[in-house]
């Protein structure tokens, strides 16, 4: 049986979900913490917190591994596309983009946050590492290295931001259990399944930070 | 002396094959460098982003994409789709924008204007009595006397209904290209594929179609590295066509990565399976029986019948019947080996019900069965008690229903699985300069199982060099075409072209050599970095020297598969074994610990071997308890397209894995055979029989979710 026929509509299929961009969007943005209450790894107040932003694009400086870098966004970028899209740092990966997967882990002030889940104009003033800022030419991170030595790896799109949150699961838990590791890790996720190689290779790492040779 | 010239080196001589030795590509892949086709950023590049249909079923009778096309930034636009085209899956592609940013993109996306019919659709298919004309019969099997066998009054008989639904291959790296038209007859596309040979016939045949006016040969295919493909990521794919010709259109490089709910809707998914299911054994345990209606979908296009009943294909007495049911959903993809984990959970879970019928311990009664395997009967008996060893069956198995008091109850459960995986088509091309340095060229591409280890492991081992001596550059089709990595064929492919190519090189190197060292070529070898004459150390040569003495000219040499020797071969099986605990109050199902006992011929490099394995058993975890592509009655649509509702196992779901890889003697003559199908094939049927073990019911589908489990203890019937 056909159903009858519709009126005429605007068919927006993005327009189903919520989305942060949407809901941003064309709007100026004022970049507070309370506006953007949601965001649960939101930023603490940037500087010149009440001003207002957008809609057009602003220019801002970011932090990135030590490094200042200007860049031009809407306000509605987030910082995962400003890295990406802007700045050609592709070590975070976009992959939910609705902070989930933790694919797109970075360190901010040191702690662990979904850049997909941040502005860019949020992440200003704040002192942001990403993974290219945990190796340095051929010296890796012992993150990095035990993840070789244990294969906790395969097709690598999940890696980089697993050996972020590792790095900074890490610094906060220098002596983890297993418990610890599988909860503190929990907010990363792999499709080849590599979490067998993972789970020794961060007690590994633990070992080797300890050992003093860490170089980040 | 090998018995012919490209054999594999004995046990005895191998250093580097067997190993277990660590990725080559970990370094780049841990510390962000590798570039994925995500990562391409080119000068002035655009981005493209797609509109697909709302509706299920449905007619488009206007289209207007006039205001995207004049908002500022857009620089092309593209109906892929127009008015007139019947829609046959929500999500189906309508409309491409390619434009400066991507939020301008998907801003002008949202200005675009469609009119539908809607139609009526299907998009659920559990219950076969709603399908209506969408359900067709798809082939009778029968061999034996399957009524004669089922009324002996001396057989046990067991009845149940299993099922598997569909699931997404929901790899990381959305599917998609970056195209750039570097003349106008000549196009450089970068593409997140597990076949980068196979894409430019693909592509060029589709633009031709189009009118656009290009050759194969002038159609470059890159791929370094791919987020996960699992079967989804063959071909050029309609986006991938549509990105090329938005290129063209804005005379631009174009970047087109499907959104995570397009690609988790659209770009792949595994066929569901139902079906009922009769067995009958003698009292003995012997299985004389098999009857099956089976019925399942791939989307529009339907189903074909899983192979049942699996691995015990050599029942003595069968009829199984097959209906296909079309549905209104994204069409299927290849699934990490296809249509085996459909009949594994159809086959083990009746098997094991019957086995409780016959109140057998499973385990001795899969040995009983395993001749029913035919000539690999004696290797699943030595996989099963391995994995019986591993798992302390003897000790932790108990009669189905735990016996004791408290709401948590644990139960073990088997599955076996088999798989071909011969090695594909390959060609390989080996140079040996005079300096020194060696390069090994094919189109090959790596998914993360090891493919670049695996062939440094090779030409190194053949060389007789270590593995950073080997350059090697795959993943662009300026190489020798190389086969798709599908169905576990790139091990036995790879590896054989570049043994043959190693070899045949090496030779012309001895042949260079020997007169200088004084003796024929054929005394000579390649080891440790040298070329010695054999039993006499004292006559060598370094690599290098060696290499000066080919004065300015490079040995060039390729190699194929299939080629002469019989380097690889075909047929694998393996047994896996799940030990649960499954809470009663709440439903959840918890994995204690998984086994895997596997077979895959000649080991190349055993840490990624085993990696495959314990990916394959997380991977098997999650379609066992958690991930569903969950399609609304009401709408027509997918219900979970994201990664917060379409559920893969965290690190913290997986308990403790064990993997064994079976080699030496027995196994190693079989030369090379894949290894990333099979032992992703068992974990649903064995999580799902641990389950009934431990509850004493069977949960009929998977995934085995709380409200599933808590729903059976309710009915309270063993299946």
């Amino acid at each position: 049986m056909r159903r009858k026929k519709q009126k005429p509509e605007e068919v927006a299929a993005r327009k189903d979900n919520f989305s942060r961009r949407d809901f941003l969007k064309g709007a100026s943005v004022a970049v507070s913490g309370g506006l953007l209450i949601t965001e649960a790894q939101a930023a603490p107040k940037a500087p010149g917190a009440e001003a207002v932003a957008g809609p057009g694009r602003v220019a801002i400086t970011l932090k990135i591994n030590g490094k200042p870098q200007k860049v031009n966004v809407e306000p509605r970028v987030t910082l995962l596309d400003a890295l990406r899209d802007y700045l050609d740092i592709t070590g975070a990966k976009k992959v939910c983009d609705r902070g989930v997967c933790g694919a797109c882990t970075v360190i901010m002030d040191g702690k662990p946050v979904y850049a997909c889940n941040l502005l860019a104009i949020q992440a200003e003033g704040h002192d942001i590492v990403t993974v290219e800022g945990l190796s340095h030419g051929d010296q890796l991170h012992p993150v990095m290295t035990a993840f070789i030595e244990h294969d906790g790896q395969q097709c690598g799109f999940c890696t980089p931001g697993f050996v972020v949150a590792c790095k900074a699961f890490l610094d906060k838990h220098p002596n983890p259990t297993l418990d610890e590791i599988e909860e503190g890790l929990g907010g990363n996720l792999c499709r080849c399944g590599t979490y067998a190689g993972i789970r020794p290779a961060v007690l590994e790492a633990a070992k080797a930070m300890k050992g003093g040779k860490a170089n980040a | 002396m090998p018995k012919c010239k490209y054999d594999w080196p004995e046990a005895g001589e191998r250093k580097l094959i067997g190993q277990r030795i660590s990725r080559v590509d970990g370094p780049v892949k841990t510390s962000g460098k590798a570039k994925y086709t995500y990562d391409v950023k080119l000068p002035g590049m655009l981005y493209a982003k797609i509109l697909g249909s709302p509706y299920a079923h449905a007619k488009i009778t206007a289209l207007d994409t006039s205001a995207a096309e004049s908002m500022p930034g857009v620089k092309a636009v593209r109906k892929i789709q127009d008015v007139g085209t019947e829609i046959q899956w929500a999500g189906d592609e309508i409309v491409a924008v390619a434009a400066e940013s991507e939020d301008i993109a998907r801003d002008a996306l949202d200005k675009i204007k469609i009119e539908f019919e809607q139609l009526p659709f299907l998009v659920n298919e559990e219950d076969l009595s709603r399908a209506g004309d969408h359900a067709k019969a798809a082939g009778t099997e029968k061999s034996g006397d399957p009524d004669k066998a089922f009324s002996d009054s001396d057989v046990v008989i067991s009845e149940g209904y299993y099922g598997i639904q569909t699931i997404t291959h929901c790899c990381l790296e959305a599917h998609g290209s970056v195209a750039e038209w570097t003349a106008p007859d000549t196009l450089k596309t970068y593409f997140s594929t597990q076949n980068v040979s196979g894409i430019p016939g693909e592509l060029g045949e589709a633009l031709r179609q189009a009118n656009i006016d290009v050759k194969n040969n002038n159609v470059e295919t890159i791929c370094q590295y791919v987020g996960g493909g699992f079967g989804s990521k063959f071909g050029a794919d309609r986006w991938g066509v549509e990105n090329a010709r938005l290129a063209k259109l804005a005379n631009k490089p174009v970047k087109l990565l499907l959104e995570r709910d397009i690609d988790l809707i659209v770009a792949g998914a595994r066929p569901s399976s139902y079906a009922k299911v009769k067995l009958a054994a003698k009292k003995d345990g012997s299985i004389v029986a098999w009857q099956s209606e089976s019925w399942g979908t791939g989307g529009p296009a339907g189903t074909t019948m899983p192979p049942l009943p699996y691995v015990l294909t050599g029942i003595p007495n069968k009829i199984t019947r097959h209906t296909s049911v079309g549905t209104n959903t994204g069409p299927a993809r290849a699934w990490r080996a296809p249509n085996h984990p459909q009949a594994a959970v159809l086959t083990m879970c009746a098997l094991e019900d019957l086995a409780a019928k016959l109140k057998m311990d499973p385990l001795a009664f899969f040995m009983k069965n395993a001749d029913l395997a035919g000539d690999r009967g004696k290797v699943y008996q030595e996989e099963l008690q391995k994995a019986a060893e591993l798992i302390d069956w003897q000790k932790n198995w108990h009669p189905r229903g735990h016996p004791t008091p408290g709401p948590i109850k644990r139960g073990l459960g088997i599955s076996m699985h088999t798989w071909g995986g011969r090695g594909h088509n390959s060609n390989c091309n080996v140079n040996i300069h005079p300096d020194g340095s060696v390069e090994v060229d094919l189109a090959s591409q790596d998914l993360g199982t090891g493919t670049r280890t695996v062939i440094k492991i090779v030409a190194a081992e053949t060389l007789g060099l270590p593995l950073e001596a080997i350059g090697l550059n795959i993943g662009d089709t300026k190489y020798p075409a190389s086969g798709a990595s599908g169905g576990s064929t790139t091990v036995g492919g790879v590896s054989a072209s570049t043994r043959r190519a190693c070899v045949d090189a090496r030779d012309q190197l001895f042949a260079a050599v020997a007169p200088g060292l004084g003796v024929p070529a054929d005394q000579l070898v390649a080891a440790d970095g040298k070329i010695q004459v054999q039993g006499d150390s004292s006559k060598s040569l370094t690599w290098k020297q060696a290499c000066s003495k080919l004065g300015v000219k490079t040995i060039q040499v390729t190699g194929k598969n299939p080629g002469p020797c019989a380097l690889g071969s075909s047929g694998v099986g393996g047994v896996e074994m799940a030990d649960v605990n499954v809470d009663t109050e709440t439903g959840i199902v918890k994995i204690n610990k998984m086994v895997c006992a596997q077979d895959c011929g000649l080991i190349i490099d055993l840490k990624t071997a085993e990696s495959q394995c314990y990916g394959a058993l997380i991977m098997g975890i999650t379609y066992a308890l958690f991930e569903q592509k969950i399609m609304d009655d009401v709408t027509g649509r997918m219900l979970n397209p994201d990664m917060e509702f379409y559920k893969l196992a965290g690190i913290g779901d997986i308990g403790e894995l064990v993997v064994h890889m079976m080699t030496g003697p027995g196994y190693d003559e079989r030369g090379t055979i894949g290894l990333g199908e099979p032992p992703v094939i068992s974990p649903g049927a064995a999580i799902s029989n641990a389950v009934a073990n431990a509850i004493g019911v069977r949960v009929s589908t998977i995934p085995i979710t709380p409200e599933k489990v808590l729903a059976a203890l309710e009915k309270g019937e063993v299946s």
